[in-house]
């Protein structure tokens, strides 16, 4: 017999045979793992020693098919070698161990175990361990085989089953190729043909990535690794390869935040408070909100489409982008509509002067969006850009008050939503992915009056869905997200005023983002309901802020910047307009926010406030 | 075969008393049902097993305890809880027992308390230790006298 016919041979008989390690220090508890697991007539080999367990996989990635190992070792924690194991090789790992307190448990299932057994380990239950070897397979064969469908569209239109939500916002660029791209079945298109060998695509709607962005948000985003995040998330089909490239392009947004959030936070300084031009960017949390945006809200996915955000970015367009959810739209950037800044004009100009040289990247590098929002009331969330505390990052709703508290910080975490080199993209990270309102991320363009910006939405759409809470937060934030600062064309502002400013007004607690909106990514804090106010957010400046914020919908000024963009550096920003109406309800408005924003593109030819991330 | 028969008995009843006492659980019976003739020491090789790594964890415990300067809790924490496992593993019910008491304790940082526990471990270690190597030994007895180790259900 050949060995390829031994081998196939085993194979074939499984569950018989299967090549299990176990890992424990214990030597009582290993032996008798041991022999447990060669009466069910596995092929075992043992190692007290964790390290010495890794070498052995690292050796040779399919040497093994199931892990086994103990929690408490002394030279290495169980759950590290879990997470080792998850990320490196990919192979199903069963904990053990004689504490059975839930805590522990839980701990190993957010670690990816997948499964956790107590001691004394009985024969029973190792007899059916071989079923993860055969569910994981089966889920590398799905990811890798379905969603033909999806992809064709995805470039354009997000994939055909998140299209509809998403639609537009979904576009798929190129950096959102991933490996393996699946549908989402969030979104309900689960296009799937395990058939076919193509590979699919991930299409990270808005629900997705917002599930991805509260995943990360939970583990911390310098803990987070894909690993856990996908056992978060706990999406079919979606594979690991797909959430750490999905996770690379978020941390690039979040870094691209930064820098725009900075520089808005200087702009923010420089015009003072309340009416800040700034489009305060709700920040977003993490892609979430684009996602957010995109997918459900109308408005994001007309608004979003167009922009092409890289990789994450244009994910994030969608409503998630707009960050806060449930804003109606993630028309949420009010363009123009913001009711609330009176003087947008007055910011504008004084946003622009700060826009320093640095365009977008500049802006986006590390800075951190402070964009003051003012009270940001109900949430105090700060997006923050740029620096985005990695857990919290909190977007930045200007609460009731003036826009301009809003911190936007921009978000660390988010790389996401990278500005495109050209345009100053708030992404909004929404790390934290629930509620939060996604930190709008504004992409600007260069050179585009709109262009770029970035969904500063995510806010918003958070906004919506949010009733008051955070989310409603997020929205605002979003809304201002979507203000994004159009030098030009003014006038469309106007239209599209109300729509975006609903959003905020989504935040029924939203702040009023009267000023900016401190687009860039913000990370929303996931625990703070709103916005919470980042510290870094000063006022966002020259970022396109939308200024999410300055819909105060609870005193009735919201300030809804205009989104003046501010071409020239390409932000867009928005100049908070004091708005009386707007802060009305939420959910509405972003999405006429959002649909009204994608009108304007339209209306000035710009292509987009897609965030175009030229990450 | 009479001297076979009386040995099984004996073990039977011995085993028994050993159940009925405490000293084993179940997790000891599947541990004998694991025996075959593959592996026809594996009752004792893990016994074995036990009692020295049982008795390397006394020992790391008692001087974590001894410390003068400030115990160490942590540490005949994660000692008992090795214990723990390897007790609950091998059916020493007694002993498991006395383990989750001493972890109380050491969430209490009670020092008092542990070196109570620590001494009740050692004294439940050293009962079971001897009243195992009696039951092995009639194993082998039996065995040597030509009969067969009996299943005690």
């Amino acid at each position: 017999m050949t060995v390829e016919q031994i081998v196939s041979e085993g194979k074939d008989q499984f569950p018989i045979g299967m090549r299990v390690l176990a890992v424990d220090d214990d030597p009582t508890c290993l032996l008798l793992l041991g022999t447990l697991l060669r009466r069910c007539q596995y092929h075992v080999t043992t190692t007290s020693q964790a390290k010495t367990a890794l070498k052995m996989l690292r050796e040779n990635k399919n040497k093994f098919d199931l892990v086994i190992s103990d929690v408490h070792m002394p030279d290495m924690d169980g759950f590290k070698l879990l997470e080792h194991v998850g990320l490196e090789m990919d192979l199903p790992v069963i904990m053990l161990s004689a504490n059975g307190d839930t805590k522990l448990v839980m701990k190993g299932i957010t670690h990816g175990a997948c499964d956790y057994l107590l001691k004394p380990v009985r024969i029973e239950e190792l007899q059916n361990i071989w079923q993860h070897v055969v569910r994981r397979k089966k889920k590398d064969r799905c990811n890798s085989g379905s969603k033909d469908k999806p992809h064709p569209d995805s470039g354009e239109d997000a994939g055909i089953g998140n299209v509809d939500n998403n639609g537009k916002l979904n576009k798929k660029r190129k950096d959102q190729n991933e490996d393996e791209d699946d549908e989402r079945d969030e979104n309900g298109h689960d296009n799937e043909d395990p058939s076919a060998q193509k590979k699919p695509r991930v299409v990270w709607s808005v629900e997705l990535h917002r599930k991805f962005v509260a995943a990360v948000n939970q583990l911390g985003i310098d803990k987070a690794v894909p690993k856990k995040i996908l056992e978060l998330m706990n999406v079919e089909k979606l594979t690991r390869e797909n959430v750490a490239s999905h996770l690379q392009k978020f941390r690039l947004y979040l870094k691209r935040i930064s820098c725009v959030a900075n520089q808005q936070a200087n702009m923010a300084a420089a015009l003072g408070t309340a009416d800040s031009a700034y489009l305060r960017m709700g920040s977003l949390n993490g892609l979430g909100n684009f996602h957010t945006l995109a997918g459900s809200d109308q408005l994001h996915n007309a608004a979003f489409r167009s922009f092409p955000p890289s990789g994450v970015l244009g994910r994030l367009n969608t409503p998630a982008g707009l960050g806060i959810r449930g804003l109606p739209s993630p028309g949420t950037f009010q363009l123009g509509h913001v009711q609330n800044s009176g003087n947008p004009t007055n910011d504008l100009s004084k946003l622009q002067s700060f826009v320093p040289g640095n365009h977008n990247t500049n802006i986006l590098q590390g800075m951190p969006m402070s964009l003051e929002l003012d009270r940001l009331q109900h949430n105090k969330s700060v997006g923050h850009i740029g620096e985005l505390p990695t857990t919290d990052s909190t977007t930045v709703f200007p609460g009731s008050g003036s826009l301009v508290d809003a911190r936007i910080t921009g978000f660390s975490n988010n790389p996401l939503l990278g500005v495109t080199s050209n345009s100053l993209m708030l992404e909004g990270s929404s790390q934290q992915a629930t509620s939060h309102t996604s930190v709008s991320a504004i992409g600007f363009q260069n050179g585009n009056a709109l262009s770029d910006f970035t969904l500063i939405a995510p806010a918003s759409n958070q906004l919506q869905d949010s009733k008051a809470d955070s989310q409603g937060q997020a929205s605002l934030i979003n809304c201002n997200a979507g203000q994004i600062i159009r030098s030009a064309p003014q006038e469309w502002n106007a239209p599209r005023k109300d729509a975006p400013y609903q959003s905020h007004a989504l935040i029924n607690s939203s702040i009023p983002i009267n000023s900016a909106m401190i687009q860039l990514g913000q990370c929303l804090d996931r625990n703070n309901s709103i916005f919470h106010r980042t510290t870094d957010l000063d006022s966002v400046g020259p970022l396109n802020f939308v200024d999410p914020l300055s819909i105060k919908h609870s005193e009735g000024d919201n300030y809804i910047m205009e989104p003046s963009v501010i071409e020239k550096e390409g932000y867009l920003m928005f100049q908070p307009r004091p708005h009386g109406s707007h802060v009305p309800d939420n959910t509405g408005s972003l999405k006429d926010l959002a649909s009204a924003m994608m009108k304007q593109e339209d209306d000035f030819g710009c292509n987009g406030y897609s965030l175009r991330t030229s990450i | 075969m009479d001297v076979v028969n009386q040995l099984q008995r004996q073990f039977i009843d011995y085993s028994a008393s050993l159940h009925r006492e405490g000293f084993l659980d179940d997790q000891f019976t599947q541990l004998q049902k694991l025996q075959d003739d593959n592996s026809p020491d594996f009752v004792v090789e893990v016994a074995s097993l036990f009692f020295e790594d049982c008795e390397k964890l006394i020992n790391n415990m008692a001087r974590a305890l001894e410390q003068q300067q400030g115990v160490d809790f942590k540490q005949v924490d994660a000692s008992v809880h090795q214990l723990k496992g390897s007790s609950s593993s091998i059916g020493a019910m007694r002993v498991k027992d006395v383990c989750i008491a001493f972890r109380s304790f050491c969430e209490a940082q009670n020092r008092e308390g542990c070196l109570r526990c620590l001494q009740q471990v050692t004294h439940e270690y050293s009962l079971l230790k001897n009243k195992l190597q009696t039951l092995f030994r009639l194993q082998q007895q039996i065995l040597a006298a030509g009969g067969s180790i009996p299943v005690v259900e």
